[in-house]
């Protein structure tokens, strides 16, 4: 691994308890530390903590900060009432995605903006350059700040210790409070599909943060995740991966994330695109695939139907709930009803699959569908 | 069960225990694969050669082609492997195994125990 490598506060943490450290753009992180399969499992069953620091922080404010997030994401902000927030979608002049992101409101006209760390910087350069309109500030703190991700069914028994005040907030919502004497604030968010919180916290206390975690989480066995599960359950939740699941190219609806899109609060960039696929229908749509045979499916396996390629995977890996390859790639003809058959090419050789209705897992307390109708 | 110190190792990582004639991977290799999801093995009675790919493993990770140490007559393939294919990590020189084999030749190269712990500690 190169010597620019990225490190999170708890990277000694991480290898002193044998996490399998690799590169994620450009940052060191572990991929597994008990493995995968394990990991996932005390996530869907009890708990297990992430170490998500890597990812972005940005805060918007100022008498305009409400306009400028609404102009520039294609939800309606104005959900996120203080002390609430929501997942969306920072859209381009084509609907495509610049990134996926959650907005959460602090107060009135303040937020904090949660970025991927692939994306952190071209985020804000985005959200800067489009601010020249607005009187706000836009401040990019992802360097100050480290995150953890605590999820699993037990983890609220946890946070009844932690924060008590953290049990009363609903999916997205947001509770500033002072941990470890610095500012932190705690969401009730996560990319497993469990119930969970993510805590963000100034580095100089999230080693006592982590500490603090485990020893809460000794009942219920939590378990130290890496990136390996991050995915496994996040795709079985029917989650995207930006870079992989959307990008600048595809749109929010072409995504199968229409929930997220409200036309009616507004003019935002890319809108025009939006309400025109809106009425014009799809050519192509995020399509959810499970095997029907042994094999495990990966990113970029052609998938074909009735001997025509029909598109190719954009994510893919085992899943440990099914016990079965799953993956979600896009496909033409769009919205493809479950049951289709399908074949997937994995090394060689045509695998018979078959599309599902996202997500793969339906349990879980926030899997997609329960997603939308906790929103805000 | 073989005793690791007796097997012979490939530089894939594959091992042969000659006396008792049966092939799996090593617990390096099993670490480094990651949690081990599927296994295809190859049909008893099927002729292997050297060193040439005689099996697959997936794990979440990636799918690992698997090359065996020797040549010979595929006798017997471990079932208990393909229903519960997370024997691979938890017992690789024991319940783990991959197949069995009539041995008829070796493959070039291939390490003892002592050999074998140098060049690992040398890769990792």
């Amino acid at each position: 691994m190169s010597d620019t490598i990225k490190k999170t506060a708890l990277n000694e943490t991480m290898r002193g308890l044998g996490g399998k450290m690799t590169d994620f753009h450009g940052w060191e992180l572990p991929m597994e530390f008990s493995g995968i399969v394990k990991e996932h499992e005390a996530v869907r069953k009890s708990a297990g903590i992430f170490d998500v620091s890597h990812m972005g922080q940005v805060f918007v404010s100022g008498p305009d900060a409400f306009k400028f997030l609404q102009y520039l994401n294609a939800n309606d902000l104005s959900k996120a009432t203080p002390g609430r927030g929501l997942y969306s979608h920072l859209t381009n002049e084509k609907a495509g995605l610049v990134d996926d992101i959650t907005i959460f409101c602090l107060a009135d006209n303040d937020y904090l903006v949660i970025v991927n760390a692939a994306t952190a910087d071209k985020d804000f350069a985005w959200m800067e350059a489009h601010s020249k309109a607005f009187d706000v500030k836009v401040e990019n703190k992802s360097s100050e700040y480290s995150m953890l991700a605590v999820q699993g069914p037990n983890v609220p028994l946890m946070f009844e210790i932690f924060a008590p005040e953290s049990l009363a907030l609903p999916r997205f919502g947001v509770v500033v409070k002072d941990i470890f004497g610095e500012k932190g604030f705690i969401t009730r968010t996560g990319y497993t599909g469990e119930d969970g919180f993510e805590v963000t916290v100034p580095h100089k206390v999230v080693q006592q943060v982590w500490n603090k975690m485990f020893e809460l989480g000794k009942p219920y066995g939590i378990v130290p995740c890496g990136l390996g599960a991050r995915d496994t359950l996040r795709l079985e939740s029917g989650y995207l991966l930006y870079g992989e699941d959307v990008d600048d190219d595809h749109t929010t609806y072409e995504a199968g994330y229409g929930w997220v899109v409200s036309l009616k609060k507004g003019e935002f960039i890319g809108r025009d695109v939006l309400v025109a696929q809106k009425l014009n229908g799809l050519s192509r749509s995020l399509t959810g695939i499970v095997m029907k045979k042994p094999g495990v499916p990966r990113s970029q396996c052609k998938v074909f139907m009735d001997g025509n390629e029909i598109g190719t995977l954009c994510s893919a890996t085992y899943s440990p709930t099914l016990k079965k390859g799953i993956g979600v790639g896009y496909f033409s003809p769009a919205k493809l009803p479950a049951g289709t058959e399908v074949q997937v090419e994995i090394r060689g050789r045509l695998v018979p699959a078959e599309v599902i209705k996202m997500p793969f897992h339906k349990g879980g307390a926030f899997s997609k569908d329960l997603y939308r109708g906790r929103q805000a | 069960m073989i005793k690791a110190e007796e097997a012979k190792y490939m530089k894939s990582h594959e091992y042969v225990h000659i006396a008792q004639s049966v092939v799996g991977v090593s617990d390096f290799a099993q670490h480094e694969m990651g949690d081990v999801v599927y296994v295809e093995l190859p049909k008893i009675g099927q002729k292997i050669e050297a060193g040439k790919q005689c099996a697959v493993i997936e794990s979440v990770k990636s799918a690992f082609d698997i090359y065996s140490p020797v040549s010979g007559e595929v006798t017997e393939v471990n079932a208990a492997v393909q229903s519960d294919p997370a024997l691979v990590n938890q017992s690789p020189y024991g319940e783990g195994w991959l197949f069995k084999l009539k041995i008829t030749g070796e493959a070039d190269g291939l390490m003892d125990w002592e050999a074998y712990q140098k060049f690992t500690k040398e890769a990792h």
